[in-house]
């Protein structure tokens, strides 16, 4: 105990010569030991907080089930938009009724186009056919974002993208929509 | 590497006093568990200041998943218990972290009792833990709210009710500490500030000054 007078601690040259190749010595091992504890309980304090933490990042994305918008003959060549409401479970703040909308039309061949109403650029709301400059195509009011009527961005304007897509479904005449698709 | 990344620290911060400073001293024999084995009782203020290390990392943690609010604040904490992987875990190192403050905080208070350490020149460092002390039960009376379930209530109630004896001022403290006529939206806002914001300054300060007046003063001597 009388060598630990002078911190010899902080010298670890001074064990190398007793200790021979590929050995490590008392104060070494003593050394590894304690950080290996230290580090072990202290791996156990901060795992699961860390854990609890990143379990949002971790967790899935559930499927969000499709919802039944409105009656297939309600639809006509002229996108309408119609509100559908679904049920958001928050955290902890459960069951919140969510109100979403859709821009929906038939095309000629009978194929159903349902467009997301956010426009591409800064998210604010579209609308069909409201700016009497720019007949028969979706205007977004904030900053001029113009859309053709398949949701394509009109270059020239500022959205980056076209208008997003709902996945959709007919069934017994009525339209069901789904999760949102993304174009580009 | 962590020893060369160290180095390269050091060289140009000059680190090493700092730590030695801290950390590094003769550990006397009467408290060294390695020559006496009895000697473990001298652990018990170590502990207590780990636990409450403890206490500090999983409450900041907690408060990422917790709503003082009387509409949320107990749907907040079910989820954490029930939907967060390891949630539960998290909050029950908070939960029971707290009983083991105040049992390390009680023996390290009978070992200091016991083998006099109070006296002479340390008084000063006794009051400062008897300040500690307060603080501790008064972060456990204000954590106990916080859940905003039936017990949790009720404890309130009663601990507010055994603050409204005090003669003269009692019916004012309960006020000031209610924040209103009723245990309510104000009582569970005042607590949650309280316990994690305010208490724990003090806390922080007047660790500081048990530790400093420690260094200053040395261990008291054997029995």
């Amino acid at each position: 105990m009388n060598e630990k007078k002078q911190h010899p601690q902080y010298d670890d040259t001074s064990n190398e010569s007793s200790a021979g190749k590929g050995e490590i010595s008392r104060r070494q091992f003593l050394t590894y030991t304690l950080m290996g504890t230290a580090g072990f309980m202290a791996s156990m304090l901060i795992t699961p907080p860390l854990r609890a933490t990143l379990d949002s990042v971790l967790q899935k994305k559930q499927e969000e089930p499709m919802v039944a918008v409105a009656d297939v003959n309600e639809l006509t060549n002229e996108p309408k938009r119609f509100t559908f409401t679904l049920s958001i479970d928050d955290a902890w703040v459960k069951n919140q009724q969510t109100t979403f909308s859709a821009w929906v039309y038939k095309k000629e061949n009978g194929d159903i186009v349902a467009l997301s109403p956010i426009c591409t650029h800064l998210g604010c709301t579209v609308d069909w056919d409201s700016n009497p400059k720019y007949p028969n195509e979706f205007f977004c009011p904030c900053h001029g974002g113009r859309y053709t009527k398949d949701g394509i961005n009109i270059p020239g304007t500022p959205p980056p993208a076209p208008l997003a897509e709902y996945a959709y479904e007919v069934k017994d005449g009525k339209l069901y929509l789904g999760n949102l698709i993304p174009r580009t | 590497m962590i020893q060369r990344v160290y180095d390269w620290l050091d060289e140009r911060l000059d680190l090493s006093p700092i730590w030695r400073d801290i950390a590094d001293h003769e550990v006397p024999e009467h408290v060294n568990p390695a020559h006496h084995f009895s000697a473990f009782v001298y652990c018990f203020g170590g502990l207590t200041f780990f636990t409450v290390v403890i206490q500090i990392l999983s409450g900041m943690f907690l408060s990422m998943f917790y709503a003082p609010d009387i509409v949320n604040a107990f749907n907040s904490v079910k989820y954490l218990q029930t939907e967060v992987s390891f949630g539960y875990i998290v909050r029950g190192m908070h939960h029971w972290g707290a009983s083991v403050v105040i049992v390390m905080l009680f023996l390290h208070t009978l070992r200091v009792f016991f083998t006099g350490a109070y006296k002479a020149p340390r008084e000063m460092n006794w009051v400062v833990g008897v300040l500690l002390f307060a603080v501790i039960l008064g972060l456990g009376f204000t954590g106990y709210l916080l859940p905003w379930d039936n017990k949790a209530y009720f404890a309130t109630k009663v601990g507010l009710q055994i603050a409204e004896v005090v003669p003269v001022l009692g019916p004012y403290i309960k006020h000031f500490l209610a924040g209103g006529d009723i245990v309510g939206a104000e009582t569970i806002t005042r607590f949650f500030a309280i316990h994690v914001f305010f208490l724990p300054a003090v806390l922080l300060l007047l660790l500081g000054v048990h530790f400093i007046l420690i260094r200053r003063q040395g261990i008291a001597g054997p029995l």
